[in-house]
């Protein structure tokens, strides 16, 4: 196994600044949310409703998450849920600073499975 | 690895995709039943190349619609898919077109000049088929030489700075007191481990009970697998093992028409890669075209077969089993073709329901129509021969000799590979 990925966004990080769906992401919406497949990583993600959906796509139209979520109206009892996919996104490079070059270096990590 | 916490969940993923999805997440693609080896396992019986292999502009078309339907990515196979003339030409087409390629090969084409191509490109995934740490061990199974061929396909892969290639292994009664041997020669070559289970599809029906690990080695795998699993890939193929306790990363789901299938090299769309059975032949990309779908999307959204596949199923002999929500009764093809209902108990049930039912009369086992064997004699592996390989576009040049050093089979192609580990939770 190659080691983890250097430069993944650290946890937390989400909260700050402006994100975007990394260049690499292919996204294929589905009944149930959608998949997401990185072609740098080569991993596969779910997004579990569309609600998440509409806010990832959303996040470069707004400074920070705190901002598209509140655009989106997600109430406030599921506030703390779409940070934990957003995190989950943000950690596995699926989601990336907006600023960001584009040529995100990424360690290819396993696609397990 | 997203598996967001949802608000209004819509219930597990596992129950969605067992309904299957409108494309496949992914699938294998054999582009040829042509091979330089006869592997004693080869789940596609492949050897020769079967006259009606699809044509470049065939495969072109396929890909175009794979693009339409965003299948993320195809696991192309054979046969040895490199043999083809117009391997890296439908290759770069397709991840031209946001299909990303992840191809498997006994190494025999991976030289310098390829090994430096491939690791140019971000978007195609090499897996080396080894099925033995040694080249004792691996070449009783895959043919005298297979073993260097693959190892220098590596180290020429390494060498190019091509990173995390895969070392794809089935695991057999042989190999598997070697696992952390593997893992170690992954770990030189910048690769990763990726194992899988023993079918006995294609020819592995001639050797499956020799070769298949005991219950006892299935027991020392599992728990090499909780121990290492981190690190490794699975394709998803030891679901079964789940009912000896904790559930094993991935999805543990048979996507078999549900979420992926197979495109065989004339174009007959399967269930799954080791489902090479009429039985399972949902259709064809040629022949199910119609006014307003192409072959491939009219055979996955309307073949009575998927259909049948995507409706609840029941568990039938399983369903009392305490252990049925961990494995679901197991692989369809490894029950299949040992002659075992489909409802019942796989062949290898770790609680022991597969031993009786395979003792039980099991009357004729089944066996696929479908042999591209080289020879009668299909469980003696031989030495890599050459092959010259054309495809059917005129005036297409043969890529010139295999070198001496002919191609291998994909012997272990799985299909879920690449799905997402929460996936296994709810």
């Amino acid at each position: 196994m190659t080691a983890a990925a250097s430069q993944t966004a650290p946890a937390g990080s989400v909260l700050t600044g402006r994100w975007q769906l990394a260049p690499k992401v292919a996204v294929r919406p589905e009944p149930f949310g959608a998949l997401l497949y990185h072609f740098g990583t080569r991993r596969l993600s779910f997004l579990k409703t569309r609600g998440v959906l509409a806010v990832v796509r959303s996040l470069p139209e707004h400074p920070d998450v705190r901002s598209a979520l509140s655009a989106a109206a997600v109430p406030d009892d599921a506030v703390s849920q779409y940070l934990h996919a957003l995190t989950a996104l943000a950690e596995s490079s699926m989601i990336v600073p907006a600023q960001q070059d584009s040529s995100l270096q990424v360690s290819p990590k396993e696609d397990l499975a | 690895m997203t598996a967001p916490t949802a608000p209004q969940p819509v219930g597990r993923l596992i129950d969605r995709f067992e309904l299957g999805l409108d494309a496949p997440i992914c699938l294998t693609w054999e582009l040829t039943y042509a091979c330089n080896l006869s592997c004693v396992h080869c789940l596609s019986s492949s050897g020769r190349r079967d006259p009606r292999e699809l044509s470049t502009e065939q495969c072109k078309a396929v890909i175009d619609e794979l693009q339409r339907m965003q299948v993320f990515y195809v696991n192309i196979g054979g046969g040895e898919p490199t043999v083809r003339s117009d391997f890296w030409e439908l290759v770069d087409y397709a991840t031209e077109h946001q299909v990303g390629v992840k191809f498997s090969t006994n190494g025999v084409r991976i030289d310098e000049t390829v090994a430096a191509r491939l690791a140019a490109s971000d978007y195609v995934d090499v897996q080396i088929s080894l099925d033995g740490a040694t080249a004792e061990v691996n070449d009783a199974v895959r043919g005298p030489g297979s073993f260097d061929m693959a190892v220098r396909a590596l180290r020429n892969l390494k060498d190019a700075g091509f990173r995390d290639a895969k070392i794809s292994v089935v695991v057999t009664r042989h190999n598997v007191a070697q696992l952390d041997d593997f893992k170690a020669l992954a770990d030189t070559y910048d690769a990763t481990l990726r194992i899988t289970r023993l079918r006995p599809s294609g020819r592995g029906a001639d050797v499956w009970d020799d070769l298949h690990p005991t219950a006892a080695q299935q027991r020392e795998l599992y728990d090499w697998l909780v121990a290492n699993g981190e690190g490794v890939l699975t394709g998803d193929s030891f679901f079964h093992l789940s009912a000896f306790g904790g559930t094993l990363p991935g999805l543990n789901l048979c996507g078999a028409g549900r979420v992926v299938c197979l495109i065989d090299p004339i174009g007959d769309v399967y269930a799954c890669p080791f489902a090479i059975h009429e039985q399972f032949l949902a259709g064809n990309v040629l022949r199910d075209a119609t006014d307003t779908l192409g072959g491939f999307q009219a055979v996955w959204q309307n073949s009575a077969l998927f259909r049948d596949l995507r409706s609840p199923q029941t568990g039938g002999a399983c369903s009392s089993c305490a252990h049925f929500d961990a494995c679901r009764g197991g692989c369809m093809a490894a029950k299949f073709f040992t002659g075992l209902p489909l409802d019942g108990p796989d062949p290898e049930c770790v609680q022991g329901y597969g031993e009786s039912a395979l003792a039980a009369d099991r009357g004729e086992i089944p066996k696929s129509s479908v042999d591209h064997s080289r020879s009668g004699k299909r469980s003696t592996p031989r030495a890599s021969v050459p092959l010259t390989l054309l495809t059917r576009r005129d005036g297409a040049p043969a890529l010139g000799k295999a070198g001496g050093r002919p191609p291998t089979t994909l012997c272990d192609e799985n299909p879920l590979a690449g799905l997402s580990r929460e996936e296994r939770s709810r």
